[in-house]
């Protein structure tokens, strides 16, 4: 993450905080964790937030007591996506949440599923 | 742990979801559909007009999004952007949640679409007739992404009016991807281009020739 480094000397984006961002994901990208963790992948609490859990992980844990997808966790934190799935790929390592996969992304969703989410949207 | 001090988030004071926004637990599994558009197209209010939920945002930062080499093209490597998304959330039924993701769709922020067309269902395409440049660009990485996608026309009361056919003309548009009106504001309206889009992928679903 040398971009993390270069970031420091660009005022214009200092808002987003990426040396904060850094230093809370303990410098990793979250490649391993992109591989398995998506936007809409919902997060669901095994339990309730234990002291000594790193403030970001506790507000997940909490957060997570009702399944929600990672883009919810990343606005209600205020944290990007990708800052999001780092940690939630160290609560899933440690077992503190569960993830429940997206569907199985066929190359094309196969006509059951996209009848279920037709008849969903009739309903509106 | 000592990240104290690197405290972005203070646990006790993050506001979640209300109450009536929470999923039950029954919800197992979600799929998504990407809303792409130019500025000020209808991104944020088609989202807001059929979600459930109060649309939310996210943001992404260029540098930690893992961008693929193709898509830096013309983007100054070094420049962090940092692009909000819009999303809403339709329950399906108990078990599946439908995300819409609403994203800008100028070339600089195809960084963000690695993750967001990953596993997507597929696409709609937001037309403002008087900006049909966006639209070029966005419906030719859709087509080499293989993601497909329905066009979506927003009737604004300034925008010139045009035949559906000279419109699939001016966009390059193969006979089999779907055009339709669309007024963003109505629900019914919004929920009528999503279910364009699903009629059309469960066209491709049984039929898979045109993909
Ligand atoms: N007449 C009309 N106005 C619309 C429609 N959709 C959106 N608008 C208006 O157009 C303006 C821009 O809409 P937004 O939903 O913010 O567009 P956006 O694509 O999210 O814009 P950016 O996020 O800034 O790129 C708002 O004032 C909307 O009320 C539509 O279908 N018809
Ligand atoms: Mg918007």
């Amino acid at each position: 993450m040398s971009d993390a480094e270069e970031k420091k000397n660009e005022p214009e984006w200092n808002e987003g905080d990426p040396e904060r961002l850094y230093v809370i994901t303990k410098g990793r990208s979250g490649s391993t964790a992109k591989a398995t963790i998506d936007l809409v992948t919902l997060i669901v609490s095994r339990s309730g937030p234990t002291s000594g859990m790193q403030p970001e992980h506790s507000a997940i844990v909490r957060l997570c007591q009702s399944p929600l997808s990672v883009a919810e966790i990343s606005a209600y934190l205020h944290l990007p996506v990708s800052v999001v799935s780092v940690l939630v790929a160290d609560l899933l390592a440690d077992e503190r949440v569960e993830a429940r996969a997206l569907v199985p992304p066929a190359q094309l969703p196969d006509a059951a599923l996209i009848e279920a989410v037709m008849h969903g949207l009739q309903k509106l | 742990m000592d990240f104290k001090s690197s405290e972005l988030v203070d646990a006790d004071s993050v506001v979640g979801p209300r109450a009536e926004d929470t999923l039950p637990s029954s919800a197992t599994a979600a799929v998504k559909i990407v809303i792409v558009g130019g500025f000020g197209v209808g991104k944020t209010t088609l989202v807001g007009s059929v979600s459930e939920i109060r649309p939310l945002t996210t943001e992404e930062t260029m540098t930690q999004a893992g961008v693929g080499v193709d898509d830096i093209a013309g983007v100054e490597r070094k420049t962090a952007t940092t692009v909000a998304m819009d999303f809403g959330r339709i329950s399906i039924n108990e078990e599946l949640v439908l995300y819409l993701f609403g994203t800008p769709g100028q070339q600089r922020f195809w960084f963000l679409w690695n993750g967001l067309f990953r596993g997507a269902l597929g696409a709609v395409v937001l037309v403002d007739t008087r900006r049909l440049e966006v639209s070029f660009d966005v419906i030719g990485r859709l087509e080499e992404r293989d993601v497909p996608f329905v066009v979506a026309i927003n009737t604004f009361p300034d925008a010139p009016t045009y035949p559906t056919e000279e419109l699939r003309a001016a966009l390059d548009l193969p006979a089999h991807v779907p055009i339709v009106d669309c007024d963003a504001r109505k629900r019914a309206s919004s929920r009528d281009v999503l279910l364009t889009l699903m009629r059309y992928l469960h066209s491709l679903a049984v039929t898979p020739e045109h993909s």
